[in-house]
């Protein structure tokens, strides 16, 4: 980080030094990644050159393929086809101990915060409680250490998760909707912690529904759209000039033209 | 009606007075059952976490079979060891017919498939809501089941309690097997059937309220586990 840049730009500053299209260069690449369930395509030949360090939003509707697409990306689903390089190697189970998740459901053990983050460090082979409580005291959970982590409130579990996820030091983390039901003071508070993860060399795909958020974060913004890639751009100039219809609408706060709303009528 | 109540005094005192016969028995019952109910829980655990996390062609032939299984008639499971274990059978050498061992051995069979069906479903469950982040943190096999069965272990308490409650309650093979020889495999309720018949009500009615105090203790155990699990954020 440079004297006088804020951790936002120190984040996405990466984007900007590396070009695109070396491989080589790639932390993560898909190649006509499709993902079928029922009959019916829910990743869509999707196609991703995520470069090394910095933010990536992933955007969409509900039920667009977000939490798909990171779920194939982290190698916890198989794809239908297409294959997924990591540094330009296929993905495979050893890999994802260099990643870390976050769901968009809290995942928790039943057991304290702490012992929730004493295992995900175990299962690295990494025995050191003290580790623990720092990655707990860093997502201001000290005092819930003792606590049974599945009655903590909504916005704590999710704090816990990533603990969870940060105390591993991935080199690569995918946010789920992480901060989707945390207080405004907690959402800056974790954005500071992932920015600070992110000025340590990981790289973070993130989905989020909070624009702002994307806005303020993220280097480029993935747009996807009932499973396809509909667009790919860096921050600016994906809200500035979206190019695909869907994008527009969704940046407008439209609904897209698929979905129907249906009042009553009174 | 007044005999029966000098019955159900007289066997109150047959309790207080913990005599050496009556000891024996509620001993030889507690030692066969508990024994049997250690044995089914080393075998029905392993074979539940195995069905729970394990994917294998026929594995849902044999989970159908293990649910099947817990329906056992007891005599039947009686018959079958003892035609196992009488003089002619394959493993009539080991002489160990109207033996302890013999009823142990009974009444692991019974209660083994109830550990390895219901302790199969704990786990199932636990590991479907645990998978992806196991996945995700690249944990192994073995690693996702003791992670598993330490989670699951308030309900995995509950299915021991269950199947102590049926090892100890069951009648049907231990006295094919057993014999209810006095001293020897006498146990609660073969005890209870031999003295009801002869007429012995008070000995069989001290014993009886026995075996009801066993269960209510154990009905008691499990719904206080469940309290204290759902205080601890278990379910
Ligand atoms: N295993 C599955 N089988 C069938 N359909 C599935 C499966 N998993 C997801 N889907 C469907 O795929 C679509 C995309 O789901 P996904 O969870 O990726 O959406 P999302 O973009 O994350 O939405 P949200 O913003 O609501 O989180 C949904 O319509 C969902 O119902
Ligand atoms: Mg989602």
């Amino acid at each position: 980080m440079r004297d006088g840049e804020t951790k936002a730009e120190a984040g996405r500053g990466h984007l900007k030094l590396v070009g695109a299209g070396l491989p080589g260069h790639h932390a993560l690449s898909c190649r006509n990644l499709t993902y079928r369930a029922g009959g019916r395509p829910l990743i869509d030949g999707i196609s991703l050159d995520l470069v090394r360090g910095g933010i990536t939003a992933v955007i969409g509707y509900n039920g667009a393929g977000k939490s798909l697409l990171l779920r194939l990306l982290h190698g916890l689903i198989r794809p239908s086809s297409g294959e997924i390089l990591w540094h330009g190697e296929a993905l495979s189970p050893a890999h994802r101990k260099l990643q870390a998740m976050v769901f968009q459901k809290p995942v928790l053990l039943r057991r304290n915060a702490l012992d929730n983050v004493v295992f995900a460090l175990a299962s690295h082979g990494i025995h050191d409680r003290e580790r623990a409580e720092d990655a707990l005291f860093r997502v201001g959970l000290a005092d819930a250490a003792g606590r049974a982590a599945r009655l903590l409130s909504g916005g704590e579990q999710q704090r816990l998760m990533l603990a969870m996820a940060l105390a591993r030091a991935p080199q690569l983390l995918f946010l789920d909707e992480a901060t989707a039901s945390l207080d405004p003071a907690s959402i800056q508070a974790i954005e500071e912690i992932v920015l600070d993860a992110v000025a340590a060399g990981t790289k973070v795909v993130m989905v989020t529904h909070d624009l702002g958020q994307a806005k303020r974060l993220a280097g480029e913004v993935v747009f996807i759209d009932r499973g396809r890639k509909a667009e790919a751009a860096p921050t600016d100039s994906f809200f500035n000039n979206p190019r695909s219809a869907v994008a527009q609408a969704y940046l407008e706060g439209r609904l897209p033209h698929q979905f129907q709303i249906h009042r009553s009528q009174a | 009606m007044q005999d029966f109540a000098r019955a159900f005094a007289d066997s109150f005192r047959q309790i207080l007075a913990l005599d050496a016969g009556f000891v024996e028995i509620v001993g030889l019952s507690l030692r066969v059952s508990l024994t049997a109910t250690l044995l089914s829980c080393l075998i029905g655990l392993l074979l539940g976490a195995w069905l729970a996390v394990a994917r294998f062609s026929g594995r849902q032939a044999l989970i159908i079979l293990v649910n099947a299984m817990m329906g056992l008639p007891p005599v039947v499971v009686g018959l079958f060891v003892y035609l196992n274990l009488s003089r002619a059978g394959p493993f009539g050498w080991l002489g160990l017919l109207y033996t302890p061992t013999a009823m142990i051995l009974a009444q692991t069979i019974l209660i083994t498939p109830i550990v390895a069906a219901l302790s199969r479903q704990v786990l199932e469950d636990l590991h479907g809501e645990y998978g992806e982040h196991f996945a995700s943190l690249g944990l192994g096999r073995m690693g996702q089941v003791r992670a598993i069965l330490w989670d699951g272990r308030y309900s995995l308490i509950t299915v021991a309690l269950a199947a102590f409650g049926r090892s100890v309650a069951e009648v049907g093979a231990v006295i094919i097997v057993g014999g209810n020889i006095e001293h020897l495999t006498r146990v609660m309720t073969t005890a209870i059937a031999l003295e009801t018949s002869k007429g012995n009500l008070q000995l069989a009615m001290a014993l009886g309220m026995v075996l009801l105090v066993i269960a209510l203790a154990v009905n008691g155990l499990v719904s206080s586990l469940r309290l204290s699990a759902s205080r601890l954020g278990y379910a």
